[in-house]
């Protein structure tokens, strides 16, 4: 079976995520026989390009053009079916973002490609067909689906495979992708990025806040944990419609969805909403003091008590640790 | 300018969802349903946007019947008219291609939806349905502004934002701020009882893909409490317990 990967880049290199969708494309290679291919687009290092290798490609294609620098959801799912159609790929896999969502859904209407968008482990193999479970209602439930067509698009969550990277490196060849105009019909006029902070959707420890932490003056303890966990912010969502904290740390069913490897919750009761934006964390701390909080059901260890007072005691024993 | 919002019909976010016995479908049977909390946004922007500049606003639903409530107030909220086309959503490719093809029939120059549906979250019908127009997609969009006909749009990247402006016409995943959620008056409710909802059978789409069933989250074992003062016992647990640090 012909495996391709489209993958993302970050400042040069493989993006995390990437490595994680490289990884399950290697264990479905591993279980059916097959080659796994990674697809990048835009500006990479060579030497980075390479690091595919490390989670199980064995190629890498580098669609190189300047005109690629901003994320383009047309033209990239143009070079994706123009790849999968030069390769014969039959299954394409990506990392659930924004940007893979947009790409796949063109790439399959190009391909007339069935797409599954939120997998949460690997497929089973039927004659022409593969079912594979995914997440609906924002993790409060799984659907196992079947997809039928020839050529079949996944789009992997985040935390559905374990990571472990060799010292493989993949061949980087480049690809010269036809580009249309009508792929660049719009101008970007302008690009704002917060520089230095940890995204959530890839962080591995997230602290988030709810309203027990009782105004946007009260969260340097929360912001000194994070610090020395080297972790990302979140916030609930009464939170951010109060602007106490920027819309994009909503973290909810209708904010950003996580799946850290440990997510503590500091003063938030656990509304249903947002535990749908955090069922997906390997291990969930929640510090309030109200001993009925509904978070507790939710979580894998707890602290009842006032997170002013237990925040920095918290923050000196992770230091001394 | 001719506007088409598409709307969901799904579960309230505050749901608790159970399944049937043999584990082959969603209990639907006492769920309260809303309109999409995303499409809401999706709408609200449409019906501003077509108070300003003039023009139509279709509100399009792909499902049966049982959606009509929340097609009413859509109505109610400001759409002058509606569209549903009769048949269970399968999967995303087949519910694209019942909207691109009402879309190409319509000639509209604004297609919104949320960015994403609140009970199968998949966030790519916008994407399939502009390719399938042979349009620009853009998803999740923050801000929204018309000038002619021409889009500045406010979308949200990974950790920021980028402001591009792109020709009409587009297909937009919305999200908030986009606008506030509009609650529909009074007289918008007694003026949606009279407004045209026309329905549609569906055209002979393909799916390919199908739910063969369905199951729920392992529950979670028992929350270990640990003392407010015993602050440093959590971080020795995380350590060599949950292997989390």
């Amino acid at each position: 079976m012909s495996i391709l990967v489209f993958i993302e880049t970050e400042n040069k290199a493989i993006k995390k995520n990437a490595q994680e969708a490289i990884a399950y494309a290697k264990a479905v290679a591993n279980a059916q026989g097959g080659e796994v291919t990674a697809l990048v687009m835009g500006d990479i290092d060579p030497s980075e390009a390479e690091k595919a290798g490390n989670f199980g490609a064995s190629r890498v294609l580098h669609a190189a053009d300047s005109k690629l620098e901003h994320d383009n959801s047309m033209a990239y799912a143009s070079i994706l079916a123009e790849v999968i159609q030069q390769e014969s790929s039959e299954l394409i896999i990506l990392a659930k973002s924004g940007l893979a969502d947009a790409v796949a859904a063109r790439a399959a209407a190009k391909l007339k490609a069935g797409i599954v968008s939120g997998v949460t482990a690997l497929p089973s193999f039927d004659g022409d067909g593969l079912t594979v479970q995914r997440s609906i209602f924002t993790g409060k439930a799984f659907s196992d689906t079947r997809i039928t067509s020839k050529i079949k698009i996944l789009v992997v969550n985040k935390n559905t495979i374990e990571v472990t990277p060799t010292t493989d490196t993949a061949v980087v060849e480049t690809f010269s992708p036809t580009l249309n105009d009508k792929d660049f019909k719009a101008t970007v006029q302008d690009t704002e990025k917060a520089t230095g902070d940890i995204l959530l959707t890839d962080a591995d420890i997230i602290v988030s806040g709810g309203r027990g932490m009782k105004g946007p003056e009260h969260w340097q303890p929360l912001l000194e944990l994070a610090s020395a966990l080297g972790a990302a912010t979140g916030c609930s969502k009464p939170v951010s419609d109060l602007d106490w904290r920027p819309h994009h740390e909503h973290i909810g069913q209708t904010g950003i969805k996580v799946a850290p490897n440990l997510y503590i919750a500091c003063g938030i009761s656990g509304a249903i909403q947002h535990l749908a934006g955090v069922n997906g964390s390997k291990c969930i701390v929640v510090i309030n003091k109200d001993p009925e909080a509904p978070f507790f059901k939710a979580a894998d260890y707890g602290i009842v008590g006032d997170v002013f007072e237990i925040l920095p005691k918290l923050t000196e024993a992770i230091k001394n640790r | 300018m001719k506007i088409l919002v598409c709307i969901t019909n799904v579960p309230d976010t505050t749901a608790k969802i159970s399944l049937s016995d043999d584990q082959k479908s969603i209990n639907k049977a006492g769920l309260p349903h809303i309109i999409g909390p995303y499409d809401d946004y999706a709408l609200a922007r449409g019906v501003e946007l077509r108070d300003q500049s003039g023009g139509t606003l279709t509100v399009l639903h792909v499902g049966l019947a049982d959606a009509e409530p929340q097609i009413r107030k859509a109505l109610a909220i400001g759409a002058d008219d509606a569209i549903r086309i009769n048949m269970e959503p399968i999967d995303s490719y087949s519910t694209a291609e019942q909207i691109a093809a009402i879309a190409k029939e319509g000639q509209y120059d604004l297609i919104l939806m949320g960015r994403e549906s609140l009970d199968y979250n998949s966030g790519v019908v916008h994407g399939l349905v502009g390719e399938m127009l042979d349009i620009p997609s853009y998803s999740p969009v923050m801000k929204l502004e018309i000038n002619g006909s021409t889009a500045s749009i406010t979308r949200e990247i990974e950790g920021g934002k980028e402001l591009l402006t792109c020709d009409l016409p587009l297909v937009l995943g919305c999200q908030e701020p986009i606008a506030e959620w509009k609650i529909p008056n009074m007289r918008g409710i007694m003026t949606a009882r009279s407004k045209p909802l026309t329905v549609v059978e569906p055209t002979d789409a393909k799916s390919h893909t199908e739910p063969t069933g369905f199951s729920l989250p392992a529950p979670k074992g028992a929350c270990k409490m640990i003392s407010s003062d015993d602050v440093a016992s959590l971080v020795n647990l995380l350590q060599t317990e949950a292997k989390v640090l």
